[in-house]
């Protein structure tokens, strides 16, 4: 008789179970910094204050438990660090994830001032052509910001011109037109520096662009690099206290993995035994 | 009243995520409730969404604040109305031509992209100097990138039998295609987790107030 299954409701139970226990009763396990968040976190560290940089902002409420730690932190450095923050989005919900952000960390720092320190300057229709016709000159793109101001009236807009004017670029991207458009334009046509966070589940397809050539400099691959990047800037956030839950749910997942095998294998020998 | 609202969203909220989790017992009504309103609630949220965020600010209020300057856009608004025509039987060849025109600059754009980011830079990327490492770790995972890439590439060469030196490489480019699918795998699961961890901390924290 071969070994019965299990019904995959138990696995199920289980997650739920392994991934809540440890939100409530946090145990703390370490996090390890990896190489690639490593170099996202240093290239804004070492960018000047006052530099001008340009975060993207490619998602929707669909990845914000991946993606929104993650962008609150890098977001957070780079105010720490008197950056002048230009934020746009290529996805349309990607404008209320910025005001989101900038709602919680304009009360963590409330000397910020819009159009000064940072301008939202909203959605634009086309992804990649988009970003082309952004190497020109941002005006062409946007003339107003997202709340219809025109730029030109906006002090931090002042010289802007295009991607000469930008110190790095950030995306955070949750598909296309995300973060892969910005390498193929910003970096390997413009030259600028390009960093951000993807998705886990889009991650194997982004980091052969982290390389030799530096098409991105250092990337944020899921959950777990957003919490190493709250440790680096010392201000554990969700991400962090996400941690021991993944890492619990994972290794359910291995023990269910081991366990499915070597039923496997058991059902193998029984039936080659008949 | 603030509040309330505040309330009621987090309530609905929750309501709606165990409506979904439910499905995971088994299929039932209420899983079902919940899923027709979601698609209804998303195709009526992007419709007026594209028409406030994409219509009036790139087409009407150029054209209403300055026409002589943007007369241009009437075009693409044409393209656009032809691409409609696909929900007339009979005017339906008319959204050919729009269709066209989005194939042909996609390809022509992404072509030239494709070929400098993805083909070029990548290659580049390749060709280093395996040996050439701070220590034995970058070492072997440079050679590993290399032969990997070389091994890969040949297992997809198919107009050579992969038999005999051939064939024992297109079979390492397996393996090291069959890891690349372990690793994405493992990413896949990462990022499903990730977002149940959301999930449960607005159930947790936000809802039943047991995490801050």
């Amino acid at each position: 008789m071969a070994a019965k299954s299990i019904d995959r409701r138990w696995i199920y139970l289980f997650i739920f179970l392994g991934v809540a226990f440890p939100l409530i009763f946090v145990i703390g396990l370490p996090i390890e910094i990896t190489e690639n968040t490593q170099m996202a976190y240093d290239l804004i560290d070492n960018t000047p204050a006052g530099s001008h940089v340009l975060y993207s902002f490619d998602y929707d409420p669909a990845s914000m438990p991946e993606l929104h730690p993650m962008a609150k932190a890098m977001v957070r450095h780079s105010i720490e660090k008197k950056h002048k923050i230009i934020f746009t989005a290529l996805w349309p919900m990607g404008v209320q994830m910025i005001d989101d952000i900038m709602e919680q960390l304009s009360t963590e720092y409330p000397d910020l001032v819009y159009g000064e320190d940072y301008v939202n300057l909203g959605f634009k229709v086309g992804g990649i052509v988009t970003i082309q016709a952004m190497g020109k000159n941002f005006r062409s793109v946007f003339p107003t910001d997202a709340n219809g101001k025109k730029i030109d009236k906006l002090p931090i807009m002042n010289n802007i011109e295009n991607y000469n004017n930008i110190s790095y670029i950030c995306s955070f991207s949750a598909g296309a037109p995300g973060i892969k458009e910005w390498v193929q334009i910003g970096n390997d046509v413009y030259k600028r520096p390009v960093t951000g966070g993807v998705t886990g589940v889009s991650a194997p397809s982004i980091l052969p662009y982290v390389n030799e050539q530096k098409q991105l400099t250092g990337l944020l691959a899921g959950l777990k690099a957003a919490a190493e990047y709250e440790k680096l800037i010392g201000a554990p956030a969700l991400a962090t206290a996400g941690m021991d839950a993944q890492s619990l749910a994972h290794l359910i997942i291995i023990i269910f993995i081991v366990i499915g095998n070597i039923n496997y294998w058991r059902n193998k020998k029984k039936k080659g035994d008949k | 009243m603030v509040d309330f609202f505040e309330v009621l969203g987090i309530w609905l909220g929750a309501f709606f995520t165990f409506a979904i989790f439910s499905f995971l017992y088994k299929d039932n009504p209420v899983y079902k409730v919940a899923e027709q309103i979601f698609v209804g609630l998303s195709a009526g949220y992007w419709f007026i969404y594209t028409i406030f965020n994409v219509m009036i600010p790139n087409l009407l209020t150029p054209l209403s604040n300055n026409f002589s300057a943007n007369y241009i856009l009437i075009l693409p608004a044409i393209l656009g109305i032809m691409m409609l025509m696909r929900l007339v039987p009979k005017a339906e060849w008319l959204s050919r031509f729009p269709i066209a025109i989005l194939i042909a600059t996609t390809a022509g754009i992404s072509f030239l992209r494709f070929l400098k980011s993805d083909v070029i830079g990548q290659l580049n990327a390749t060709m280093i100097n395996p040996f050439a490492g701070a220590n034995w770790v970058v070492i072997v995972g440079q050679i590993l990138l290399v032969v990997g890439t070389i091994t890969g590439v040949v297992y997809f060469y198919f107009s050579k039998k992969h038999e005999g030196a051939f064939g024992v490489t297109a079979k390492i480019g397996i393996y090291f295609l069959m890891v690349s699918f372990g690793a994405a795998f493992g990413y896949t699961a990462m990022a499903r987790i990730s977002l149940l961890i959301g999930r449960l901390q607005f159930l947790l924290g936000d809802w039943l107030h047991l995490i801050k």
